[in-house]
């Protein structure tokens, strides 16, 4: 297992080096070059010349790169155009805001997506399973942004169930020793601030985990109804293996390979959800903050934080990897 | 959505595997048929005939259909012209008019007559949807054509440029891409366009080599057949069936990116132009006083998705030759 891991670590390294190569062109392919990047859309040309000469950008592309690179790998990713503090320093602070976003929403979606998916499976053609059918075509299809407006207008706006925008109630004192709101909470023993900043979860999560939910529902249920046919069931059934020992041990654990797969699919779409749903809720993440980069063509901002989300993506991804071996013992021994 | 590493997604919506059937012009094979009518029948004869017992693919068609009457016939439907506001007089900074006669779904802030942009902006959505997925089919199909026609390492490279593309989130590569161009709806159909490259690539490629293994190929070839010959006339057409079906499905998720990135402000524009994401995003501000001029446009966007996704799957089951015949 530990072979694994540091193989595809290692797999990771060009992945990241050819992205690297795609984001230093991407800048340097702008209108204006990476000047313009650097001091943002109102730099005068003097200022420009002088910050060519003082950072290299007029010697050859491949030296620039090389040097680009090197900064990088001490960590240095710049500094925002915007804000002025180091490209890091800001994705640091706003990425426990959406770790806290993502993983709940994820929470979400797995824990109603699979058992909603196994009883429409197990209860497959009645009403149930049409249901569940027919609801998931709808999230899969419903835009996330959309879905986020409704859920905001619905509980916060109307209902006044929960807060419609940021990540606590602003009269809140409270204090943040690890940036997870949530956690922090629990771990100063401020119960309130705690409970305060999951309220304000709730909905950007659900918003967030529907899309999701619908897809692994689906799978689900495919995969069960799969399973139940094959021809192990049949034989375990056969010898006598009682039906809820053989739904929870043969059934449900042969199923959930390819849900395994799919999950590992839906961080992709939770980060790029995140940028909408957080802009929706006023969620001050690493997704509504790139949103602002757009806009104030903050290009070192977009370059690290497209990286560093690259870097996250990959290691969810080798999490799935991981997780068929526990899963599935045949993937053990195969590698 | 999405991003999948291997199956198609989109950041905001419609993450489905890829098709994976790879149908063959002769007569379907195996499995109990309903009758001699399917016997040495054209696979898209027959996938039409499936379609039509369908009731998936048959609301799905209806959607897709008028959806794109309605953009066609945009200028016939819409009561008022585009990016008219004939209302302007009525709206106060409280309350802005519902529906009424003259305005059947209301006003917006602005004084947009409702109805009229959601009519203006369906045109918006398709002409975005249908050039954007062309700009990642064509686009696609020439990476994927390229390394599935030479292998070796132009197909290498072509892959690996293909995994890059798919290792960053759809929407995030959509939203750099669209950041370089500036805030266009040009931006945002080359945004869109360049996200569905490496997933056309990838599935063309796919089918391909799967297709170049078949014995009608080996035939073809033994025959003398030159390679291009080969490639073109007979492994291309028959690698098109899931590219088809993906194209459906693109054009789906093509509508709610085209909506998000709107939504965003990358397809730049005015709080008054007729374009469902942006109304959404005019919306945001009004939520409290008039939720329609959030509802409608959220709504038209989810049917035309569920429309093409529908019918996207149908045509998938249709194509799929392991389903024939069931």
């Amino acid at each position: 297992m530990a072979r694994l891991v540091l193989q595809r670590l290692a797999l990771l390294i060009p992945t990241l080096f050819g992205l690297s190569i795609l984001l230093f062109l991407w800048v340097r392919a702008l209108p204006g070059g990476p000047a313009t990047a650097l001091l943002g859309e109102r730099a005068t040309p003097e200022a420009v010349e002088r910050l060519n000469r003082l950072y290299g950008f007029d010697q050859p592309l491949h030296e620039q790169y090389v040097r680009w690179l090197g900064q990088l790998l001490q960590g240095n990713f710049g500094v925002s155009s915007r804000t002025r503090l180091p490209v890091l320093e800001e994705f640091l602070n706003r990425f426990p805001a959406t770790i806290e976003l993502t993983i709940l929403a994820l929470v979400i979606a797995v824990g109603v997506g699979i058992p909603l998916g196994y009883v429409a499976a197990r209860y497959r053609g009645r009403f149930l399973d049409h249901g569940t059918v027919v609801a998931s075509l709808i999230g899969v299809t419903i835009p996330v942004f959309f879905l986020a407006f409704l859920l905001k207008y619905l509980f916060a706006v109307q209902l006044g169930w929960f807060p419609s925008a940021g990540r606590q109630s602003p009269a809140m004192i409270a204090t943040h020793p690890t940036g997870f709101y949530v956690l922090d909470g629990l771990l100063t023993r401020e119960w309130d601030a705690a409970w305060d900043a999951l309220l304000h979860l709730v909905l950007p999560a659900l918003a967030l985990g529907s899309i999701p939910l619908a897809i692994i529902a689906r799978i689900t249920r495919a995969s069960v109804i799969e399973v139940q046919s094959a021809d192990y069931v049949r034989t375990a059934k056969a010898k006598g293996l009682k039906a809820p020992r053989l739904r929870r041990r043969v059934v449900l654990r042969n199923a959930m390979l390819p849900v395994a797969t799919t999950i590992g699919l839906q961080v992709g779409l939770l980060l790029s959800g995140a940028v909408l749903t957080e802009t929706v809720f006023a969620f001050n993440g690493i997704g509504s903050f790139l949103a602002d980069a757009v806009f104030d063509l903050d290009y070192a901002v977009l370059q690290g934080f497209i990286l560093f989300i690259a870097v996250v993506y990959a290691l969810a991804n080798l999490a799935v990897d991981i997780s068929y071996g526990i899963i599935d013992p045949r993937m053990r021994a195969r590698r | 959505m999405t991003d999948p590493t291997s199956a198609a997604a989109g950041p905001t919506g419609v993450a489905l595997p890829t098709g994976t059937g790879t149908p063959t012009t002769d007569a379907p094979r195996g499995g109990p048929r309903r009758g001699a009518q399917d016997e040495g029948a054209s696979i898209w004869r027959v996938a039409l005939r499936r379609l039509r017992r369908n009731p998936g693919a048959i609301i799905g068609a209806v959607i897709v259909l008028l959806f794109v009457l309605v953009a066609l016939l945009a200028p016939v439907l819409a009561p008022y012209a585009e990016g008219a506001l004939p209302g302007r007089a009525e709206i106060r900074p409280t309350f802005i008019p519902g529906p009424s006669d003259d305005y059947l779904l209301g006003l917006d802030r602005y004084g947009g007559d409702l109805l009229s942009k959601l009519i203006w902006g369906a045109r918006a959505s398709l002409l975005v949807g249908v050039l954007s997925t062309l700009l990642g089919l064509l686009g696609g199909a020439l990476l994927g054509l390229l390394a599935g026609a030479f292998g070796g390492w132009v197909d290498t490279a072509t892959m690996r440029l293909v995994d890059l593309m798919l290792s960053v989130p759809s929407l995030l590569l959509a939203v750099s891409v669209a950041a370089v161009i500036g805030q266009s709806p040009t931006a945002v159909v080359i945004a869109i366009g360049v996200v569905q490259v490496p997933i056309f690539a990838r599935l063309l490629r796919g089918t391909m080599l799967a297709e170049r293994g078949q014995d009608y190929v080996l035939a073809a070839r033994s025959l003398g057949l030159s390679r291009r010959t080969v490639t073109m006339s007979h492994v291309l057409p028959n690698s098109l069936g899931p590219v088809i079906v993906q194209a459906t499905l693109m054009l789906a998720t093509a509508v709610i990116e085209a909506a998000a990135l709107s939504f965003l402000g990358l397809g730049g524009g005015s709080p008054t132009t007729a374009e469902w994401g942006r109304m959404l995003t005019a919306a945001q501000n009004e939520l409290e006083v008039a939720p329609r001029l959030a509802l409608w446009p959220g709504f038209c966007i989810a049917v035309t998705a569920l429309g093409f996704t529908l019918f996207g799957e149908a045509l998938r089951e249709a194509l799929d030759p392991r389903t024939r015949g069931r």
